[in-house]
């Protein structure tokens, strides 16, 4: 229990964090603002496992155990991107989302 | 009696087929023809060596000539129902052999002259092989299905040749038409030969044609199942007269022979006049004892009178051509329908029988005086570079062996005594006159027309006017007199052949004696129409064309051969084509057509409308995603509040 916040509150804001992620993987166009959102996104989600593991079993600390792995993840997912992004950029010298498009129909 | 070894005659031809057709372009021309020749003299000799055995060693048994038969199974149905490969040897397959194989011969030997310098020097004479191949493998045939399968063999070759310089659009076109007519024909004979294996339960020539001596009647039973007032046995022996007058052009079957002269002049002389379409006749010859015993030979005397009118009809057109080819052709015609007549009014045992050895008779001396006639006609045509008669003239000063052989087989399609074809042809006018006057009137009639005709071209091209030549013609080769001058020996004597003692319709032969009244009357007509043809054609006048003049519109019409051509072009392009099979093909390319190619079309309508979905952006992935889940979250949230 954290005195004076109740769950609520935290949930809007991861909610929040969320969503801006969301919008920022949508709207930008970037490869790296996108990469920018989606860690947004992980950091959303990683909050809400540490909220609900406290407030709803606070013996336990799985919850907590599984932020730590999601944020290793993270990492791993960024460098894997961020490599390819530089790639790409050696390819068709651009990290705007519009110029990879060779990929349809 | 061992036949074996006729296999070897079809056999020959066809391996030579083989070799020359595979080896086309390695093989010089000038061995391509003696490997021709050679081959045929194989076959040729053993149709001999299988004649003499045959009517002379093996002979007959109890009176009768026996009937040999080789075969072996090839498609089995039931017990009774099978086709069979084989060779038959009986007196009309021996004699045909002979015929074939001579006249087969003959062309060989006169092709290497008349076709020298020819391109497909080495294709000719494949063709050729195969020809005789498929004419040896129909008149030794077992089975009505064999026999079938022959004639669309020779049909193909026939084409082939017909076809031969395929660079002409005309010859093109009269390989078409020869097929395709002798091929419609073939429809009939192929539901006649269904419907006879369907209710004899057999295709065996032995056992369809076999009498039962002691009452005088087919063996053979049929569920006695009639249609339209005839039983279907007789439906049957029409339709397969109507594949034989397709191959025999009998009216109104006949138009693709004058056209079928658009091949060289020795493929005319062996297939269109001497081999092939006798093949008409031999089929009725063979299946003769169903056609007289059936229904008292009802189909028999269809028989007798289309061949009776194809013989005038042709003979009155013959008289008007002016191709020299054609006028033969039409002449062949002619002939043939005589050799139908002499069947259709012949009757079955001893002397009774006379109109079908009559009939088989004028086919042997037939074949060797208008074979002569062609091969003369091709030596002309080789010498002057025309079919047309307007270009002859006169040459018998330089050519004294084709005119002397010319004459000599105009004389004998003429019927004059003492050559064959006045043998021939007084026996057909006998059993004529024996069994209807009014046959025996037409075929006297056609008679004085036939030397009529016929010495119209002859004096038209060896007497009449003195042309002048751009080129001086000359004698042909030694190859090509050759043949001829053994054909027209062949045709001086072959009447004296006692051909009665050897082919008859209950083989057992009878002994022949000219009706001395009407071989006379025979013999008037046709010095008749020499000396009227000499008074027209023999020194240049007018005479002629005043008296084509005098009848008018009728020359006209014979000229233009009756409109039968025009006839069956408007039968096909107006009414076939375009009221029946012009429709349909609408339909199939509107309604058929339509529905496949809609789908289709409609396919890649709609897929070209969303294939912008699949866009290669990654936002708009994740926007339709974000936005599936979030429509999701909301009917879930709705279904949980509820």
């Amino acid at each position: 229990m954290i005195a004076g916040i109740s769950i609520y509150e935290i949930l809007t804001v991861t909610s929040i964090l969320f969503f801006i992620g969301i919008y920022g993987f949508i709207t930008r166009k970037n490869l790296i603002s996108i990469l920018m959102s989606i860690e947004l996104i992980l950091n959303a989600s990683v909050i809400n496992f540490v909220v609900i593991n406290k407030y709803l079993y606070p013996d336990i600390l799985q919850g907590v155990f599984f932020s730590i792995f999601i944020i290793a993840v993270a990492a791993a997912e960024t460098a894997l991107a961020v490599s390819i992004i530089i790639n790409l950029y050696r390819q068709i010298a651009s990290v705007e989302v519009k110029d990879t498009e060779t990929m349809k129909y | 009696m061992n036949i074996s070894y006729t296999i070897l005659i079809p056999l020959v031809p066809l391996a030579v087929f083989f070799l020359l057709g595979i080896f086309n372009k390695k093989i010089k021309p000038a061995v391509s023809g003696y490997i021709g020749v050679a081959g045929l003299s194989t076959s040729a000799a053993l149709s001999f060596y299988t004649a003499y055995q045959y009517f002379f060693v093996s002979g007959k048994v109890d009176g009768v000539y026996q009937t040999f038969v080789e075969k072996i199974t090839w498609m089995h149905f039931t017990d009774t129902l099978h086709i069979d490969m084989g060779v038959l040897i009986d007196p009309i397959s021996v004699m045909m052999l002979v015929v074939v194989s001579t006249v087969s011969l003959m062309v060989h030997i006169y092709s290497r002259g008349y076709m020298k310098g020819d391109e497909g020097y080495t294709r000719f004479f494949a063709y050729l092989g195969l020809f005789s191949f498929s004419m040896f493998g129909l008149v030794l045939a077992t089975n009505l299905f064999q026999i079938y399968m022959f004639w669309e063999l020779v049909g193909v070759s026939s084409f082939l040749l017909i076809g031969y310089y395929y660079t002409k659009p005309s010859a093109v076109s009269a390989a078409k038409k020869a097929f395709i007519v002798t091929r419609f024909a073939d429809l009939g004979f192929l539901i006649g030969i269904l419907i006879i294996g369907n209710y004899t339960g057999t295709f065996d020539f032995e056992t369809l044609n076999s009498v039962n001596p002691d009452t005088g009647e087919l063996f053979l039973n049929w569920a006695s199942t009639s249609f339209m007032g005839l039983s279907v046995i007789t439906w049957a022996l029409i339709l397969m007269f109507i594949g034989g007058a397709g191959k025999s052009a009998m009216f109104p079957l006949h138009i693709w022979l004058p056209d079928a002269m658009e091949g060289p002049t020795p493929v005319s002389a062996l297939i269109h006049a001497a081999t092939m379409v006798v093949a008409g006749v031999y089929l009725v010859a063979r299946l003769f004892p169903m056609y007289f015993f059936v229904e008292d030979g009802y189909a028999l005397n269809i028989v007798a009178y289309v061949g009776a009118f194809s013989s005038l009809f042709a003979a009155v057109i013959a008289i008007t051509q002016t191709d020299i080819k054609r006028v033969l052709a039409f002449s062949t015609m002619s002939q043939l329908g005589y050799m139908m007549l002499a069947l259709g009014v012949s009757g079955y045992d001893g002397h009774e029988g006379v109109g079908y050895m009559a009939s088989m008779f004028h086919l042997f001396t037939h074949a060797m005086f208008k074979a002569l006639l062609f091969l003369g006609a091709g030596s002309v045509i080789h010498a002057v570079h025309s079919n047309y008669l307007k270009d002859m003239g006169g040459l018998r000063k330089y050519m004294p062996i084709t005119n002397i052989t010319f004459f000599v087989a105009a004389l004998a399609i003429s019927g004059i005594f003492p050559l064959s074809g006045f043998w021939s042809k007084d026996e057909i006018l006998v059993a004529a006159f024996e069994h209807n006057k009014l046959l025996y009137v037409v075929g006297l009639f056609v008679a004085g027309l036939t030397a009529f005709y016929m010495f119209r071209i002859y004096f038209g091209i060896f007497w009449g006017k003195e042309t002048t030549y751009k080129h001086t013609p000359h004698e042909s080769p030694l190859s090509m007199t050759f043949p001829l001058m053994v054909l027209a020996t062949v045709s001086v004597f072959a009447g004296f052949i006692p051909f009665s003692e050897f082919i008859t319709a209950d083989k057992a032969g009878f002994e022949a004696h000219l009706n001395y009244p009407l071989a006379a009357i025979a013999l008037t007509f046709g010095i008749g129409g020499i000396v009227l043809a000499a008074v027209f054609y023999k020194k240049e006048n007018d005479l002629a064309d005043r008296f084509a003049n005098g009848f008018g519109v009728l020359y006209r019409w014979a000229y233009d051969k009756f409109y039968f051509d025009e006839i069956y072009l408007f039968i096909t392009k107006n009414i076939i084509f375009n009221l029946i099979a012009a429709p349909i093909a609408r339909f199939d390319k509107k309604i058929v057509d339509g529905t496949m190619e809609g789908i289709g079309n409609k396919t890649v309508i709609i897929s070209k409308r969303i294939k912008g979905i699949q866009s290669g952006k990654v936002q708009d992935y994740a926007f339709s995603f974000i936005a599936g889940v979030v429509v999701l979250a909301l009917v879930f949230i709705y279904l949980w509040t509820n």
